[in-house]
Order: C-alpha cells, then structure tokens, then sequence
C-alpha cells in the first residue's frame, strides 16, 4: 500500500494539474487542523495553496457539502468515495452542473471514530501523528500507538465504495470494499413491540440540542430553507420539547431516503454523539429493498423520488 | 375506555375520494364521523410533514386517500405519492407509531359503498389503538385538532 506521505504527494500533484490545465479555479482538499486529530478544508485557489494540501485519517467530514454553493464555478474536489457518491447525487439532483465539479478520487480505508478511540484513550491529547494504518498519539509524558481497524467509523465500516471508480481521476491504489450493511440491527428491532421501538429512538435522540449541526454538515441538506427553520406555518417548535426533536430526526432522515451515502459527517458533527445515521439507515434498506436504488454510484442514474413504476408495490394501501 | 371518540384527519384527493364521501352522503350511507377532512387537489400534494403535524397537534389517527393508481387527474400525481407513502410508511412502523394509526386508500369518486366500508374500519381500527400518547407534542402551544 501507498505510504500516507506518497498519497499526500500525489493529491497536491493532481490538485496542481487540476488547477493549471483549466479543469478548476479551486481545489476542495483538507489541510492539517490547528489541534491533534483534526483536518480542516481548504480551498485552493493557487499552486502555493496546493502545497498545504493533506490526507489523514480524521477526513470525517464531507468536502461535497460545499459543491451546491461554488455551483457557478469550475471545482475539483479531493473525495473519499462517500464524498465523490455525494457529488454525484448532487449531478443527478440536478444543484451542481456536471461540467463544473472535477472529482479527484482518493482510496480510503475507513476513517477514524473519535468516540471509539477516546474509549481506548482517554487522556488528553497533546500532539498526534499517523501513517495509513496506525494512529500515533502522545501525550504529558506518554505515547501510545492504536490500529486503526480497531477505531474505525460504523459506517466505514460497510462502506461499499472505498475506492470512487465513478470519480474523474483516481489516484492511489485501489482498495477492496467492505462487506455492506446487512442492517441485522433494525431486522432485530422491527420484531418488537411499538412500544419499545418508539422507546429506543426515543431515548437515542433525547440529548439532541437541535443545534442543526447534523443538517449543516450533510451534503443533502441544500434547502434554501430547511423545514426546522419556516415559521408560515411553523412545523417545528422552538423549544426543547420531545416531539419537536423526534420529528426534526424523523424527517431529516426521510428527507435523506435514496440519497444518503453513508459518508457520516452528521454523525461526526453531532456534539452530543447522538446515532443520527441510524434514521437515514431505516429509509437505505427500505430504499434498497423495494427499489433496488443505491445512491451516487453513477452519473446517469435517476433517483427513486423522482420517477415510478406503475407496478410500484405498497400493500399496506387498501 | 369504551367513551373514546377518535379524531382522525383525513386528507382526501379532490377528484376521487372527496367526492366518494359526497356520494356516500347523498346516497345516504352511515358513516361514523370522527375525521376531520382535509382537501387536496391530488395526493401528490401531500407532504409527509403534514401527516406528522397532524399527529403532534394531537390527531389520534390520519387517513390518505386518493385515486386508483393509473387514474390519478394529473397522470402521476398519486404514482409518486405512492413512492412517499411507502418510505413514510416504513419509516413510521419501524419508529413504533402502532400500525392501526396511520390508514392509506385508494377509493374513487364512484366507489361510495368501499367509502363507507373503510371509513367505517379506520375508525374502528384508530379507536382500538386508544389516545395517541406517544406520538404528540406534550405542549400544544397552537390549536389542537378540534
């Protein structure tokens, strides 16, 4: 495997091409964060920024979120597969041209949980280093060395698209996809009673702030106005009351049904930690099932909302 | 619990079962009249957020109807309704809303006799759920469903 400097090398390379051979005005990449085990996004507008490009392994969040707002200009954008799968819904949902976005694909192995390697760690950090599969941390007198297989996202780890194939360049070796999700867990959990069902989510959600952190960091959420923040009618309560949380979950995760790729930034944004990816999952398997839809696989497809079939089965309607 | 009324909020299409419940009227067939209707022009019209708004305020059940699937006044009005209602649907039952809440049909305007019959089993259905509890906002700062 390509070492994590090698990589590194490679995306400024390209990120240089991109910008001199007029296939962008601007590189979407990450450069490294101001504290350990962050990465922060960078724009790159000249040769010199694309010298400050990175890669790492705490890439959590989603660099596509941006496309929708540099729609009017030509964009290249460092993408794990997650992010380029997001780039194309975005194409297929007709919010960015196809000609102005430049996908450069980058082969990942998972990205970090934090969560998970606090659990593992949980003093405080002062400095932190990485290659490709192991995470270096140390600290006030200490140094330490995790896996990063043992720390790795949930959702990297059914990723199906660990290499972006769709994407216009991919630079890296390619790397095998995971085993998908099986959703083992929500088969389990649709044998039980209502009762406990609306207990479980219940009680998963019962932290949330609505600080929105979850929707601002989500590639789909491109509303020019999200339905949490429309006071003609007002469909969402300002308060902290129950209800109100619930639904905001209910209903981001079924605005997110057949487009949701599974790239985790809600999750990772979420300060309170709370499984928001667990909604988006009930609406993928259901979406997979009757339809056989996977989102951001590929540039032509059409997504499920969109279209029907006249045959469409739905049992429950007498 | 045997005095409970249900409410129910209805959101009928405008070409087909509004007009099954006008027929039904005139031809006077009993129907039980615990729903509140709601007018669409087509299901199509319908967002999901509508059906939780009616829950929240309180609304102990919610019935969808529309036209057959193939006779929909917009050509596919109700087709990409039905893609909705599906992941609605899934997504609700797999939260724990109870099954005999949330009601879908198909009846036509000329359909008054299959009116009766379904209006007659979603009330029966709502009333055997019992109050809507879990599913409301505690606080109804706004007007509940009357």
């Amino acid at each position: 495997m390509m070492s994590l400097e090698d990589l590194i090398k490679k995306i400024q390379e390209a990120a240089k091409r991109a910008l001199k051979e007029g296939k962008a005005e601007v590189v979407l990449g990450y450069q490294a964060g101001t504290t350990p085990m962050a990465v922060a996004p960078l724009f790159a507008r000249t040769e010199g920024d694309c010298d400050k490009l990175v890669w790492s392994n705490f890439a959590k969040t989603n660099l596509s979120t941006y496309l929708p707002e540099l729609k009017d200009k030509k964009v290249a954008i460092i993408a794990k597969g997650c992010d380029a799968r997001s780039a194309v819904g975005q194409v297929v949902e007709h919010q960015i041209p196809r000609e102005n976005v430049y996908v450069i694909g980058v082969p990942c192995t998972g990205m970090v949980d934090l969560e998970a390697l606090k659990s593992k760690e949980a003093r405080p950090v002062a400095a932190s280093d990485e290659d490709m599969a192991t995470i270096k941390l140390r600290g006030d007198g200490w140094e330490t060395n995790i896996a990063k297989e043992e720390i790795l996202r949930r959702n990297c780890k059914t990723c199906i698209c660990r290499t972006p194939k769709m994407a216009d360049e991919v630079i890296g070796d390619e790397v095998p996809s995971m085993t998908p999700d099986d959703y083992a867990d929500l088969k389990e959990l649709a044998a039980k009673s209502p009762e406990e069902k609306m207990a479980y989510f219940k009680g998963m959600v019962k932290d949330c702030l609505r600080c929105y952190a979850c929707r601002n960091a989500c590639p789909l959420c491109y509303c020019p106005v999200c339905f949490v923040d429309e006071t003609r009618p007002q469909w969402l309560g300002k308060s902290q009351d129950e209800m109100d949380t619930f639904v905001f979950h209910l209903l981001r995760g079924f605005h997110c049904a057949g487009r949701c790729t599974g790239c985790g930034a809600c999750e990772a944004a979420c300060p309170v930690g709370i499984k928001v990816r667990e909604f988006n999952r009930i609406m993928e398997e259901e979406v997979q099932k009757d339809w056989n839809y996977i989102p951001g696989l590929d540039w032509e497809q059409k997504p499920p909302l969109t279209t029907y079939r006249p045959d469409d089965e739905a049992d429950f309607i007498r | 619990m045997s005095d409970f009324e249900p409410k129910i909020v209805a959101f009928f299409c405008n070409w087909c079962t509004y007009g099954a419940a006008d027929l039904a009227g005139v031809s006077r067939l009993d129907y039980p009249p615990n729903f509140r209707v709601v007018r669409l022009p087509c299901t199509g019209r319908l967002n999901p957020k509508y059906i939780l708004e009616a829950f929240k305020r309180g609304a102990d059940g919610v019935w969808v109807s529309g036209c057959h699937p193939g006779d929909c006044h917009y050509i596919a009005g109700n087709y990409h309704a039905r893609r909705k209602f599906v992941l609605l649907h899934h997504m609700l039952e797999t939260l724990g809303v109870e099954p005999g809440r949330l009601h879908f049909s198909w009846i036509s305007s000329a359909e008054a006799i299959k009116f009766q019959e379904v209006a007659r089993d979603v009330v029966e259905k709502v009333r055997a759920c019992g109050p809507n509890e879990s599913f409301r906002k505690a606080e109804l700062g706004l007007a509940e469903v009357a």
